[in-house]
């Protein structure tokens, strides 16, 4: 008889399980390995010595990181999702499906008919580490979530991609004062979300449900959601006590299979020849070839700094700058040389607010009656809500205030690059006004808070952490993509034993070179920029400015106030105004503040907005979260700017059903029939069909359908679609019609006219993977360029479908059909006309909000046309503009028709003053990343702005909002 | 954009660098490039630095063939072994709506960005995209390119039946290597021709090596073109399998070739066009065709591997699950293999894909409930590549699948026994 131990080395923790000859379980542990992988397994053996010694014993080890100590130690290794397949068939034989969520894994098994084992794809960000991650967010420990989200009143909407998406949708929300009990169990429910989309793909999570893992075992928030949203009753859903063991007791069980046992001393010995063996060091050349390197580099950097004055002794003006950050808050008081007199750098700690009340107060009590505010200023994120609870004077940009500060530091400053916890802004100087923003999308966002919490659940404090990356000997390399790819990375790292101080190394470098290569894209270090200044809260960290430096192969300036600089720079701005008077709430206003939020939802469109209102002491409100001014002011803008994109929208849906001796059909309002939608309304309505649209779009439509999307990586516009055919179904439409076309229109303006691969094939997508019993999907393959084809072969199908239309009919009602397409593009372009016409005798600057017919859906855009309208922006689309007798040389094959669009207007645009062009692109738009470099090199090759918006499911329009208004600060400083 | 041409005299002074997809292909197709008076090389390095060069020079979001082809050149170009006023580099254009389209001109963008603008690319196409005086494919190449593919597949279908039950490792390896050079050696002469003449003897050369007899799991590899070939591409995954203990089961790069030659048809039959090319198109697929069947005839006469499926039997297995009009990509030929191998009881299946493959949205991710519906113990597994997803996540996602099809094989072997075991009672008591 024998003993089996099972042994799990996860990503940050390691677990193992020792079962007798009974299979009764006699020891099991759960602990942090900090990385030591090697060393702790080696520990665990020793630690097990009285249990093992005289015993013969079965050995299995599982885990991510259980791989490199398997096959160094030369012992058996099992896959984690099967090793726990083992023992849920073996301990809970009922079970129906699975599921586990670990430190980075999310996995589902389906028990019942077919096995079939998911984990997350490399794209779905760690679930374990994320909460970890969101928890530091809100300044709150694990426990303490937990407990708040059992309260919560309200779910916001988060997004369930992947981590770093949900952070920018939970970033905003925090700054907007809303309450953290919500917060935390709305970031349960992203997680819940995460795992029905990511892994279940189709297949239902019914039946008896097994929760395992770290996080569903410790989290009774998280049990919560999750058992509401499968409707799981008590019995249904199984938290067993043993879930953080469980993927150790697996493999404890597989262990039993296996021939080949061990005494106690045999496993010592195996565990410790793997400790011992000599890792393999292909890591990057170290930071400092020497301790003098590094004094020079020390020195050098001490230079950049900015006199302190003392607050104490100081009589005069003041001017006082604030940087409403989304994690942290910055002031700083600077006097008549621009000085500063105080600063603070402080942690939001989801409440900003509280924040700047109390520094503020710190402010005054220190001033005394020597010093007076002249101005205040403020910027970031916070801006808004900030100017209005405190009544600042005014709000600027956050790159103008950069700019501004970096300005003092070197007057001939070319490039700015700012890491801060969050976000990544970059931007170039030319001719004394920013040339060009670049901020890091959402899918890199790593930035500085990675680090920190990187640090954090590996124990140790970041300045600690940071100063052990200055003396890696052999950093290790971690790749350039998001975080959740790095945190996979490091995994790959400590299979090898690579050092902490050679993973602190490596993520800084690696954060640096996201910067420079996903962000930026630099190619070589002269097209950066020659003077070059860094800062952000992320570059105090010597590790990352020397990396930094390393890589561009040369030396930056980083100012001592690397992490007050949007505050300075904003209390510079202030002190420009040369004002005497700041309406800045005195002292007893201060002392008495109090400041509520309240979450509600908009009704005065659509669009539905989730607000937050922010309602303060003197009884003041301050609304967020809004896409337009109507709730603020009660209704809608009084000059209505021309927008095409609320009128292509408008258009669209004006193509009504009417009811017809053929009965009803269902279009799904998706994709390319944002542009096709007139022809095939007027084909089938005058086929005799009642044409049903299927509901606009809207996250609660995205839901309906979101268990059905197989790609998780595919774009949002596609992954819409799911939820329209299923709003079709849900309305009782029985023959929905969504043809497939390789093909779209030949518009002369390009080589070929190509759809891109999921607009010309998603129908191929819904029939493989939604429930369509009972109804009659038509996806026939058409091509509406050679219209006789088209004719017969859609002829031909509906015959093969059974139904009874003859071919006279359909060359009838084809050829109303082209007629209406062809209206619907003049309309379009007529309205384009006017507006342009409209923008010119107004003196409005025009923007071409440039995409794919399907960013008109207000869903998809989020509202970007409108925030540029209330920025005084007449908007128009890229189809609006008429075709340009030159078509613009670019670089690549020209090929699809939705793309020659974008091209030719942005030849227009370089033709014409006062206007810019924005690009908007999905994430996840293969197509786009050639797009947008041609685009881009249209515009740079007449010296106009290139500004280019991605956008997914995440609702967030405050790193869009800043875009925007830097590229009007730009234009209008461009006309001088 | 101005490119640069490669001229004829370029061809007697410039090396032309090829980037390696199929490694036995490709020294077929090197040879009779060099039979034919030009200079080239395959490039087979390997190593980050390249992932490096393709994250610099190339838009990060592009596919990942892309990114790591042009950082295979432009590593190549920087590493000094050679004149870069002496090169010249060649990849493939196809001509469809997927991005791949585009490889070439990305290639010169990046050339340009990296200094090295001077630098001819030469495109390899059939669809007359774009030509250069120095550089003639003429029918007597085409005719021996095709041969070398045709014997290209012929030696990796049977190498990989092989390989992973030799007794003496590298048996299998050395023999192919061996024929490679036999054939090479044959395209001086006509007497490549002479395929069931080269099969047979082939055939027996394989048979010949000892091999281990224990079935070994059977994992099907299909994939964007690039990922499921190229060992640079897949971290070496047909090695990788065999190390697990497994024998890769990989269809030949000719179907992909016939696969494009219908769509030419389909396209004709759909949509009225290519209606020049549809006679000389339906014809070259049928030679191919034939030519296919050579080496199916010869497997079946020797009787001693596996056969390919016939390029129709991988054409009409997806029917009803996806149209033949998804054609970007690799479209509707590989849900078609995914079928045609469950159907020859191949039922684990890696699907290589690089990060954010639009086509493969469709036909692969997009397909595999579909599939799974009709084929319950199918047992696919999506892997990613894309320059940061690391080996450890990869070999993962590899590890489950195989777990997975270790515990169906155990499972019917199980079964196997319980069945021989009633039958023998059964039989115990009748002749009781």
């Amino acid at each position: 008889m024998t003993y089996k131990l099972g042994i799990d080395v996860g990503s940050t923790t390691l677990k193992a399980v020792l079962l007798n000859e009974q299979d009764e379980i006699i020891y099991k542990s759960y602990e942090r390995h900090k990385s030591r992988v090697r060393e702790m397994s080696v520990e665990k053996i020793e630690e097990l010595k009285p249990l093992l010694l005289g015993h013969k014993i079965a050995i299995a080890i599982t885990g991510s990181a259980g791989l490199g100590v398997a096959s160094g130690a030369q012992l058996p290794f099992v896959q984690e999702v099967f090793a726990t397949a083992q023992a849920v068939k073996k301990y809970y034989p009922t079970t129906d499906v699975v599921v586990e969520l670990g430190g980075e894994d999310a996995k589902i098994i389906f028990l019942k008919g077919a096995l079939e084992e998911r984990m997350n794809s490399t794209c779905a960000g760690g679930t374990g580490a994320f909460i970890d991650q969101m928890a530091s967010l809100l300044d709150v420990d694990l426990e303490t979530m937990d407990q708040l989200s059992l309260q919560y009143t309200t779910l916001y909407p988060i997004a369930s991609r992947c981590g770093v998406f949900a952070k920018s949708d939970v970033q905003p929300l925090i700054n907007q004062g809303v309450e953290k009990s919500n917060l935390a169990a709305s970031i349960f429910q992203a997680v819940v979300d995460q795992s029905i989309a990511g892994l279940a793909q189709g297949r239902n999570i019914e039946g008896n449900v097994l929760f395992l893992g770290g996080p569903l075992h410790f989290l009774k928030g998280l049990q919560k959601r999750f058992k509401e949203t499968l409707h799981l009753n008590e019995d249904e859903a199984n938290f067993p006590a043993l879930a953080p063991y469980f993927v150790a007791l697996g493999s404890a069980v597989y262990a039993d299979n296996e021939t080949v046992l061990y005494t106690y001393e045999e496993l010592l010995h195996k565990m410790k020849t793997m400790a011992q063996q000599k890792v393999k060091n292909d890591g990057l050349p170290p930071l400092f070839a020497s301790e003098q390197d590094y004094q020079e580099f020390v020195q050098r950097h001490a230079n950049a700094h900015v006199d302190r004055k003392d607050i104490h002794k100081y009589q005069g003006k003041a001017w006082l700058g604030i940087d409403s950050g989304s994690t942290t808050t910055k002031l700083v008081l600077i006097d008549e040389e621009d000085n500063i007199l105080y600063e603070s750098y402080a942690n939001n700690q989801g409440n900003p607010v509280d924040v700047i009340q109390k520094e503020l107060l710190q402010i005054y009590d220190l001033m005394e009656d020597r010093i007076t505010i002249s101005h205040a200023a403020v910027t970031g994120y916070g801006e808004e809500l900030m100017k209005h609870a405190f009544h600042l004077d005014i709000g600027v940009v956050e790159t103008m205030a950069h700019y501004q500060a970096a300005k003092h530091f070197n007057p001939n400053v070319d490039f700015i690059i700012d890491i801060g916890g969050q976000d990544m802004k970059c931007f170039r100087i030319k001719d004394n006004s920013i040339d060009d923003i670049l901020l890091n999308e959402a899918c890199s966002s790593g930035c500085g808070s990675f680090i920190e919490t990187f640090a954090k659940s590996m124990g140790y404090e970041i300045k600690e952490f940071a100063r052990m990356g200055l003396h890696g000997k052999h950093p290790v390399d971690l790749g350039t993509r998001c975080t959740v790819f790095m945190n996979s990375s490091v995994k790959q790292a400590q299979k090898n034993g690579a050092s902490m101080e050679d993973i602190s190394a490596g993520l800084c470098i690696s954060v640096v070179k996201n910067a420079l290569y996903k962000v930026i894209r630099a190619k070589s270090a002269e097209e950066i920029g020659k003077e070059i200044v860094v800062q952000g809260g992320t570059f105090l960290n010597d590790t990352v400015l020397r990396s930094f430096e390393l890589e561009l192969g040369r030396h930056v300036i980083r100012p001592g106030i690397a992490h007050l600089m949007g505050a300075y720079g904003a209390a510079l701005l202030a002190k420009q105004k040369h004002a005497n008077t700041s309406s800045i709430l005195d002292k007893t206003a201060l002392e008495n503040f109090t400041h509520t939020s309240q979450a509600s939802n908009c009704g005065l469109c659509t669009n539905h907005c989730n607000l937050t209102i922010n309602t303060f002491a003197d009884g003041t409100r301050h609304i967020a979260g809004n896409k337009c001014e109507r709730p603020i002011i009660g209704r809608a803008n009084k000059e209505k700017l021309p927008n095409l994109y609320d009128f292509k929208y408008e258009e669209l849906l004006k193509c009504k059903g009417i009811s017809g001796v053929r009965g009803k059909i269902g279009i799904p309002l998706v994709l390319n029939m944002y542009d096709n939608l007139p022809f095939w309304h007027s084909f089938f309505t005058n086929l005799g069909f009642e044409v049903v649209l299927s509901d606009r779009s809207s996250k609660a439509l995205y839901a309906k359908g979101q268990h059905t999307i197989s790609s998780d990586t595919i774009c949002y516009p596609a992954k819409l679609v799911h939820g329209h055919i299923q709003s079709l179904i849900d309305k009782g439409i029985d023959t929905i019609f969504y043809p497939c076309m390789s093909y779209n229109v030949d518009e002369q303006m390009s080589d070929n006219h190509f759809n891109c691969p999921v607009v010309a094939y998603y129908p191929e997508v819904i029939e493989g993977n939604m429930d369509l019993e009972g109804i009659t999907f038509l996806y026939p393959y058409v091509y509406l360029e050679d219209r006789h084809t088209f004719e017969t072969k859609i002829f031909e199908y509906f015959r093969s479908q059974d139904m009874d239309i003859t071919y006279k009919e359909i060359t009838a009602a084809a050829s109303h059909a082209y007629v209406a397409y062809e209206e619907f593009k003049q309309k379009i372009q007529q309205e384009g006309a006017r507006a342009l016409a409209f923008a010119k005798t107004h003196h409005r600057k025009t923007i071409v909000l440039a995409g794919r017919p399907y960013h008109v859906d207000p869903q998809i855009n989020h509202g970007i046309h409108r925030l540029l309208s209330n920025l005084g922006f007449v908007v128009v689309s890229e189809d609006s503009i008429p075709k340009q007798s030159q078509r613009p040389s670019i670089h690549v094959l020209n090929q699809w028709t939705f793309h020659a669009r974008m091209y030719n207007a942005a030849q227009f645009v370089t033709t014409q003053n006062d206007m810019e062009l924005i690009q908007l692109v999905s994430f996840g738009c293969g197509i786009d990343a050639i797009t947008a470099d041609e685009v881009k090199d249209i515009l740079r090759r007449h010296n106009k702005l290139y500004t280019q918006i991605k956008i997914d499911e995440v609702d967030n329009l405050g790193a869009v909002k800043i875009r925007c208004r830097s590229l009007l600060a730009a234009m209008e400083e461009r006309e001088g | 954009m101005n490119r640069v041409e490669f001229t004829k005299e370029m061809k007697k002074t410039h090396k032309i660098l090829v980037p390696m997809m199929l490694p036995i292909h490709f020294q077929f197709l090197q040879n009779i490039f060099r039979q034919n008076g030009y200079q080239i090389e395959l490039l087979q390095t390997k190593g980050q630095q390249i992932i490096d060069e393709g994250l610099k020079n190339v838009h990060n979001d592009t596919c990942y063939p892309a990114l790591l082809v042009i950082g295979q050149m432009i590593d190549a170009l920087k590493s000094g072994n050679y004149d870069t006023d002496h090169i010249a580099l060649a990849i493939t254009q196809t001509g469809g709506g997927c991005r791949a389209s585009n490889y070439i001109h990305l290639l010169r963008k990046a050339l340009k960005q990296a200094g090295f603008g001077h630098v001819p690319v030469i495109s390899v196409n059939f669809s007359k995209l774009e030509k250069n005086s120095g550089f003639k494919l003429t029918g007597s190449m085409l005719l021996r390119l095709l041969y070398g593919f045709l014997y290209g597949d012929m030696l990796m279908w049977i190498k990989n039946q092989c390989k992973p039950y030799e007794r003496h490792a590298g048996a299998s390896d050395a023999l192919v290597q061996k024929w490679i050079n036999n054939i090479s050696e044959q395209f001086n002469s006509l007497s490549f021709l002479k395929l069931h003449h080269n099969y047979k003897i082939m055939l027996e050369d394989f048979a010949a090596i000892k091999r281990e007899n224990t079935p070994k799991i059977q994992v099907g590899i299909v994939g964007e073109i690039y990922m499921k070939y190229a060992p640079l591409g897949n971290n070496e995954l047909e090695d990788f399998l065999i190390k697990e203990g497994c024998e890769p089961v990989v269809s030949g790069v000719l179907d992909f070739g016939l696969y494009c030659l219908e769509n030419t048809l389909i396209d004709h039959e759909y949509y009225n066009r290519s209606r020049k090319s549809y006679r000389f198109v339906a014809m070259a697929s049928r030679y191919i065709q034939h030519l296919q069947m050579k080496a199916i005839k010869a497997i079946r006469q020797q009787g001693v591997f596996r056969e390919p499926d016939t390029f129709q039997e991988v054409m009409e297995s997806s029917e009803g699950i996806i149209n033949r009009g998804t054609k970007m990509g690799e479209g509707w030929l590989l849900t078609s293999e995914m079928v045609a191998l469950i159907k020859s009881n191949v039922s684990n299946i890696v699907c290589c894909q690089p990060f954010g493959c639009l086509p493969n949205h469709i036909v692969a991710k997009g397909m595999t409930r579909k599939i799974k519906n009709i084929y319950p113990n199918a047992n696919i597994v999506a892997v990613d590549y894309d320059p940061s997803a690391t080996r450890v996540n990869q070999e993962n996602r590899l590890k489950l699948m195989l777990s997975n099809a270790r515990l169906t094989a155990r499972f019917a072997q199980a079964e196997e026994e319980k069945r021989a075991a009633a039958k023998q009672q059964a039989y115990a008591y009748e002749t009781r």
